[in-house]
């Protein structure tokens, strides 16, 4: 039976900013949430005609993709020093430097580190899944003690591998940033209070109030050897033990 | 309305740069290198440019980069370990076609060598350095005033062809003054718009600057595309300097400081009765090739003298093609040539 869509109203779709692209992220991965929120606080404030993402090396290589706005691909782990570099050629231009915890808490510590410390007035979102994704699953600094890797196979053991870093942490003690905060997306609240941190990240950069970060707890069903389902329900129950979600830092 | 000061090599390449309409500086400290730094630091917020004393040599690159990547002249520079350093960031770049410009005040290596001047760098400039087939266009100034012209020269050649650019000199250059008559500046406005550049997707579809893609047969076209570009560079850009090779028997081939020595040994050898003359590449890569194989149809024997332990000797028997003898002398670890050394070098082939 034909459909009458005369009468109907569009309550939701695919935000202006964000692109019709096919995906690259695997089912059940919460890149792809991620993606769609960035996209839609774009619209909300305005920015796609002045922004410019950073896109990784990593799982999000392909971040560029996703959004229309202006794009460059970065070297691993420097994301933040492009961001620099960008945001100091033309500060009227809202830089969003998107990163993986390899990239940012790993090969990428120093430039992480020092952009935060000097105030850049950019916007990190750090996702953290605790495993190498792209390259096919292996020990990440987030990476759990216990958890199974490709370079971990009998778990990580924190007196031969060190602890998984808690890296927001040691950014919030930093006297520059202004917002630092570590959210989820596991469920429905999760991802309005996702919405609202990346909202108010982008918003202190827009005001000029200097650097933010967001970490985002993901899933990897596709590494950890786990459905969707239970990938989910792992973030609810473990990761977010050992990466306790909420503020730190908001001196905005 | 030119000015005249008597000027370090340091400051000269700092202010040229400044004059060239570089909006942004980013660098870490490292001998001999250290005043340009530090005139950027005094000179840039004056004028309301950047300059940011990065974390690192890898922050100070990938913050040229971005800010290349955004559209404004940008620099960096160093010094043979910093430069080491540099290298994914200058492949990135090369790889991204973004125009900035790079400075080598090369020390003695390997390894973290010592302070003072050395061309042992020579490979790493001219042959890649970085990973992938890449080339960047190398200026190797051989007095200060030079040094400031090819630092301007620089920043128009990174523009009109979307590649790195990198200055090649050393530790005494850096140090040395002379006078310099430094050129009128130029107002970044006035400067040619970046329409490929990252300035917000305003009634445009979205810029995107990448040096990847996972296809094959796209990432081919890239490199292709690489490679005409170069190639248009060998064809118009080759820069190089005579002196006194009309009737010469023997040619000296030598860059940077150590040319500006040779000199001196040409004007010493004829007094001896030796038709010495010199060759000096100007841009090391690309290599003025054909031009010194001309030479070589007409001398006895081309004496390549470097300041290591035979790099631009290889370039130089390649287009010599034994054609002539190509006989070698070099220091090595900062020890700097002396006139003396040289003319007692060129002894052994003359007559």
């Amino acid at each position: 039976m034909p459909v009458n869509t005369e009468n109907m109203i569009k309550v939701f779709g695919r935000p202006k900013s964000m692109t019709d692209v096919r995906s690259t992220y695997c089912p059940g991965c919460h890149h792809g949430i991620l993606t769609r929120i960035i996209a839609q606080t774009i619209d909300e404030l305005g920015i796609a005609d002045r922004t410019v993402t950073i896109a990784p090396v990593g799982c999000a290589v392909f971040a560029y993709l996703w959004y229309k706005c202006d794009a460059v691909q970065a070297s691993h782990g420097r994301a933040s020093a492009v961001a620099t570099g960008i945001k100091r050629a033309n500060p009227k231009l809202i830089v969003l430097s998107y990163q993986g915890d390899g990239d940012f808490a790993s090969i990428g510590t120093a430039e992480s580190i020092h952009a935060a410390n000097r105030g850049e007035n950019i916007t990190v979102i750090f996702v953290n899944n605790q495993v190498y994704g792209m390259t096919g699953g292996e020990m990440a600094p987030t990476t759990l003690i216990g958890q199974r890797t490709t370079t971990t196979p009998a778990g990580r053991d924190p007196g031969y591998f060190g602890y998984p870093i808690r890296f927001s942490e040691l950014i919030a003690t930093l006297d520059a940033p202004v917002y630092v905060t570590r959210q989820a997306l596991y469920d429905t609240r999760r991802i309005m209070d996702a919405e609202k941190a990346i909202k108010k990240a982008f918003t202190y950069q827009v005001e000029g109030k200097g650097y933010s970060l967001v970490e985002v707890l993901s899933t990897c069903p596709t590494n950890w050897h786990m459905s969707p389902v239970d990938a989910n329900r792992h973030v609810t129950e473990v990761v977010t033990k050992a990466f306790p979600l909420g503020d730190m830092v908001d001196r905005g | 309305m030119e000015e005249r000061k008597l000027m370090r090599g340091n400051e000269v390449i700092a202010e040229a740069a400044i004059r060239a309409g570089c909006q942004c500086y980013f660098a870490y400290p490292i001998t001999p290198q250290a005043e340009l730094l530090e005139h950027m630091a005094k000179n840039m917020p004056r004028l309301g440019r950047t300059f940011v004393q990065a974390e690192s040599e890898l922050g100070a690159i990938n913050m040229v980069y971005g800010a290349a990547a955004a559209g404004v002249r940008a620099m960096t520079s160093s010094s043979s370990p910093g430069i080491s350093l540099k290298q994914e960031g200058i492949s990135y770049i090369a790889g991204a076609n973004l125009p900035a410009v790079i400075v080598n005040m090369m020390r003695g290596g390997p390894g973290l060598g010592d302070i003072a001047p050395a061309q042992g760098d020579y490979f790493q400039a001219t042959k890649g350095g970085g990973h992938g087939d890449y080339h960047m266009i190398v200026l190797a100034p051989s007095t200060v005033p030079e040094a400031g012209e090819l630092t301007m020269l620089a920043f128009d050649l990174a523009d009109k062809y979307r590649t790195p650019v990198m200055i090649l000199a050393d530790g005494m250059l850096g140090q040395m003054m002379e006078p310099v008559a430094l050129p009128d500046p130029i107002d970044p406005a006035s400067l040619p718009k970046k329409e490929w550049a990252l300035t917000g997707a305003k009634g445009r579809d979205p810029n995107i600057i990448l040096s990847f893609d996972l296809d094959p047969e796209v990432l081919k076209r890239m490199n292709l595309e690489l490679q005409r570009k170069y190639h248009d560079i060998e064809q118009n850009e080759l820069r190089y300097e005579e002196y006194q090779t009309d009737d010469a028997d023997i040619v000296i081939a030598a860059y940077g400081t150590v040319a500006r020595i040779a000199k001196t040994v040409v004007r010493m050898a004829r007094a001896d009765g030796i038709k010495l003359g010199l060759f000096r590449p100007i841009t090391l890569w690309p290599f003025p090739y054909d031009k010194l194989r001309t030479v070589a149809d007409r001398v006895d024997t081309i004496l390549t003298v470097e300041m290591s332990a035979g790099q631009m000797w290889e370039d130089v028997r390649l287009a010599v093609a034994e054609r002539a003898h190509t006989p070698f002398y070099g220091e090595m670890g900062g020890v700097v040539t002396t006139p003396n050394k040289i003319l007692s070098e060129v002894k052994k082939y003359a007559g």
